[in-house]
């Protein structure tokens, strides 16, 4: 609880430091603040973990696990963001709050045990991104994605209250292990239970952009700050997943025969819309926008095989897409400054010009398309281990199918990076601050350390 | 000095130590002392090794426990002749790239190639024998990628997909194999106990079999390699054709013989046709081209069509024949491809239309070109005939026809390849290309190596055949129905 409070502390102080115009004190301040966010998770460890304030928390490893990732993540992206965000807004502490308010209702999901909390955290979570992916006023694609965030926000938001409240109606609760007692004991379970796991089902998926809900996602990724686009595609899809996970890990775990066919079928039209769209893009952002489609459908994966290993292996999964994004979006917004276009062209002759950042970029494209000694890999080997372990060989031939498919645009921008001559101006070199070298070597090393010696992560849930 | 683990691992510290050397000059230097190293390294193992079939210099630690994945090396007869080949060709080909100005990075890639291929060589785990697999064909799309030429961006990317996925389709196999028996395990001792009952057999066969055949390549899955060969820089084609294209063929003896024995005898049939297909058809082809680096492309897929012939071919003389024609595969093609490279850079083309009658100008480089050449058709004294007569010997023993027809490689190679030298060497010398010098320092040293293995293995082929004798034996009789 502590990192929760600390965090909402921190929200409130960053708006007042943005009053009294201390503007440089803000990233010091934030970093501090998620440093000892941190501390409170992992001062919680090793503790037996019980469901706090009449059961609305539970802080066990798997929410704190998840809620370091997400703390972490967003220290990453925060470290991008000085130089950025002065460049496109003058309200640069609202950036900074909003972000930490949004972190803060990830964690708040991560650790829900009553679907009150989901609820609130999602909403938390949610209405401060519709704000900050709107925040360059004047730029019109901003507002669009805006208004289509919010727009679409708003239905899944209703979707996922109504099968809260079917839920409710059916068993009686909102408490996680008294729906779990409810679907052990009721015989036989009301249909309203059903409907509401029907839409349940549907307002998660909007949230984690799961095909056929995943109309928003490119058009706000791409609209939105690129700061922001990774936040989103990071800490709030792994928050929503958790979201998924705990709901279905625990609660609908024994009705899996009523769900499992239709999470397959959405699993497998993720897969192939993410990459068959992501394939046709000539903009490098939007072709992440479009792979984070499919990368939820890899992530689908443990949940439709759900499991004593599914957290791990989302922990895993989640944990490499991160790192890879991050660094996707840092080489975006430093080539995005130089060139002032997001295409795949702007990347061309990076590897003359900027060797080390090409190459960085490279380990991360080689992530997310799941090569050996890359995080990503080692995601992708769990993950499909998954689905092996309990269902038929056509799901994984299908998703080795799209993985080569991935593997096809994930390249083009290597080909771009390496291969093709920078036409416009070679001469003209980038700059990257000290922060982005940090960001970058870190996720950078945390992708081979995981890639080689995935153990640390694994063994820790 | 028989560490297996460091035999890995100094390719991967001269790679990285490459990565940071700017000039040409002194990179092709400290690449060729890299590779040096790793062949004196190697030397130990040929001299320490015991030709029985058991499995040598063995190391085994837990590397990501919470999976059981094991990191697991060790060398038996059918690994060893590869692993000195790669040893044997790295030096080679490094010296090939010797004029050609490269950076320290082409040198990293390569010496990093040579880390997967010996990775893949030395496996007992099928993680690690996989991530040498992909770790190998990193490097290999880059090398293509920044030095080759023409439409090489196109070509590459269809290269790099293709096998990419032939390896998640080993993956998915894999994979499924980890969640069979008691244990999760991939080591290889586990796996191949695993007796599989026929309708897994037959699916992992072909999961595995596509990630090989997209490799090796067999007929009809050769269609990247006619361009990658043309388009990659000569280093590059020797890697892809002198080594990387082992890798499939070691793959199917390794692997996909002991864990779906049953699926491949009952294929078997279609498996053999496709091989002679791609024999004959790809001699026929050889013989049409007019592109010196495409016609050795061609020739390489019918050559290796034949030793994989010999591998289904489920006798212990077709195995031995492709042990050993894997490794004369590869110092043949490599020699080829340095020689049509070193007359491409005197001359500016591969166009067999625009050579001819350079015997005249450079004798010596004619006399190593003809031994080479003698050794691709297998006349017997060069170490091609051995190899071809085994592959064949066993290929009869399965099937006379197919013999017959997978024969046709000695007489239609005989064809295209004379037909080679013919355009190249003799003939009426172009006015164009009156002034090309002949070979000289360390081209000489290239192709002396390479004559010297030619007749050496060809005199006296016992040198590769009594170290995998055992182990192929073994392997046969190992095999459970």
């Amino acid at each position: 609880m502590g990192a929760i409070i600390t965090l909402s502390i921190l929200g409130i102080l960053l708006l007042y430091l943005g009053l009294f115009q201390a503007k440089n004190a803000l990233l010091p301040v934030t970093l501090v603040g998620l440093l000892v966010a941190l501390g409170f998770i992992f001062s919680l460890w090793n503790t037996d973990a019980v469901p706090l304030f009449n059961g609305m928390v539970v802080f066990d490893r798997f929410a704190l696990a998840f809620s370091a990732l997400c703390i972490l993540v967003t220290g990453l992206i925060l470290l991008l963001s000085k130089a950025y965000f002065r460049s496109i807004s003058e309200h640069i502490a609202e950036y900074y709050c909003l972000i930490i308010f949004s972190l803060t209702g990830a964690l708040l999901v991560n650790s829900y045990h009553n679907f009150a909390m989901l609820f609130i955290g999602i909403e938390i979570m949610s209405v401060a991104l519709y704000i900050l992916v709107g925040i360059r006023k004047s730029d019109f694609s901003s507002n669009e994605a805006a208004l289509k965030y919010f727009l679409m926000g708003a239905f899944s938001t209703g979707f996922l209250l109504f099968g809260i409240t079917l839920m409710y109606g059916a068993s009686g609760t909102f408490d996680i292990s008294g729906l779990r007692d409810y679907v052990m004991s009721a015989q036989p379970i009301s249909p309203l239970f059903y409907g509401g796991i029907l839409l349940m089902l549907c307002g998660l998926c909007f949230k984690i952009g799961a095909a056929p809900f995943h109309f928003w996602t490119p058009d706000v990724y791409d609209g939105a700050p690129i700061l922001i686009t990774a936040f989103m595609s990071t800490v709030v899809k792994i928050a929503s997943f958790v979201g998924f996970l705990r709901l279905f890990g625990t609660v609908l775990l024994p009705l899996d025969a009523f769900w499992t066919p239709i999470l397959l079928t959405i699993t497998v039209v993720t897969l192939f819309v993410g990459n068959i769209s992501a394939l046709l893009q000539t903009s490098f952002k939007r072709m992440m926008a479009y792979s984070s489609i499919s990368h939820a459908g890899y992530m689908l994966f443990a949940i439709v095989s759900i499991g004593p290993s599914s957290a791990s292996s989302i922990l895993v999964y989640a944990t490499a897409y991160a790192l890879a994004s991050v660094v996707a979006f840092a080489t975006l917004i430093v080539v995005k400054r130089k060139t002032g276009s997001d295409q795949f062209e702007s990347f061309n002759g990076l590897g003359k010009t900027q060797p080390l950042l090409a190459f960085v970029l490279t380990v991360a494209m080689l992530s997310l398309a799941g090569i050996p000694l890359t995080a990503g890999f080692i995601g992708k080997f769990m993950m499909f281990n998954n689905v092996m372990g309990n269902y038929n060989i056509m799901l994984l031939i299908l998703a080795a199918i799209s993985a080569a498919i991935a593997v096809y645009y994930y390249l083009h921008v290597v080909v771009n990076m390496y291969f093709k001559e920078d036409a416009n101006n070679p001469s003209n070199p980038l700059h990257l601050s000290a922060s982005y070298k940090v960001v970058l070597a870190v996720a950078v090393m945390l992708t081979l350390l995981l890639g080689i010696y995935p153990d640390v992560l694994i063994t820790l849930l | 000095m028989d560490n297996l683990f460091i035999l890995l691992l100094l390719p991967v510290l001269s790679a990285l130590l490459l990565c940071f050397v700017k000039e040409a000059s002194r990179a092709k230097w400290i690449a060729l002392v890299g590779a040096l190293l790793s062949l004196g390294v190697a030397v130990p193992f040929l001299i320490k090794f015991v030709p029985d079939a058991t499995l040598q210099f063995e190391q085994n630690w837990l590397w990501i426990a919470s999976l059981g994945v094991h990191f697991h090396i060790g060398i038996d007869g059918i690994s060893l002749p590869l692993v000195l080949l790669t040893n044997v060709l790295v030096p080679l080909i490094i010296i090939a790239s010797f004029e050609k100005k490269y950076t320290g990075s082409y040198y990293a890639l390569v010496s990093f190639m040579q880390a997967g291929l010996l990775l893949v060589f030395v496996a007992q785990d099928a993680f690690s024998f996989y991530v040498g697999w992909e770790l190998a064909l990193i490097p290999i799309y880059f090398i293509c990628g920044l030095w080759g030429s023409g439409d090489r961006i196109r070509v590459n990317l269809k290269f790099f997909v293709y096998t990419f996925l032939g390896s998640l389709f080993m993956l998915v196999a894999l994979i499924f194999l980890y969640n069979q028996g008691t244990t999760r395990s991939l080591e290889w001792n586990s796996l191949v106990t695993l007796n599989l009952p026929e309708a897994a057999q037959r699916w992992i066969f072909w999961a595995f079999f596509l990630a090989f055949a997209i490799k090796i390549p067999i007929f009809p899955f050769h269609t990247w390699q006619p361009d990658t060969y043309t388009h990659a820089p000569a280093g590059g084609s020797m890697l892809l054709a002198g080594i990387m294209l082992k890798m499939g063929v070691y793959g199917l003896i390794r692997w996909l013989l002991p864990i779906a024995p049953f699926a491949v005898l009952s294929y078997s049939h279609i498996l053999m046709l496709l091989c002679t297909i791609g024999i004959v058809y790809a001699s026929i082809i050889a013989f049409k081209q007019q592109d010196a680096k495409r016609l050795i492309a061609y020739s390489s897929i019918a050559h290796v069509g034949l030793i994989a012939a010999g591998v289904f071919s489920w006798q212990a003389e077709g195995l031995q024949g492709a042990v050993l024609q894997m490794v004369n595969h590869g110092l043949s093609v490599v020699g080829l491809f340095f020689i049509i490279d070193l007359l491409e850079s005197r001359t500016g083309t591969r166009d067999l239309a625009e050579w001819g009658g350079f015997a005249k100008q450079m004798p010596v480089l004619a006399a190593f070109f003809l031994i080479i050449l003698m050794g691709a058709i297998g006349l017997p004294l060069t170490n091609g005939f051995i190899g071809e007569f085994l592959l064949l010997k066993g290929i009869f023993d399965y099937g006379v026809w197919f013999a017959a027809f997978g024969g046709l490689t000695l007489i239609l190679g005989a064809v295209y390849m004379l037909r080679f030298y013919q355009k190249a060497m003799l003939g009426p010398l172009s006015t164009a290309h009156t002034t090309v010098p002949d070979v000289k320092g360390h081209e000489v040293l290239l192709l002396t190596i390479i004559v010297f293995f030619t007749l050496f293995l060809g005199v006296w082929p016992k040198a590769i055949l009594h170290l995998s004798e055992a182990s192929v034996t073994n392997l046969l009789n190992q095999i459970k129905f």
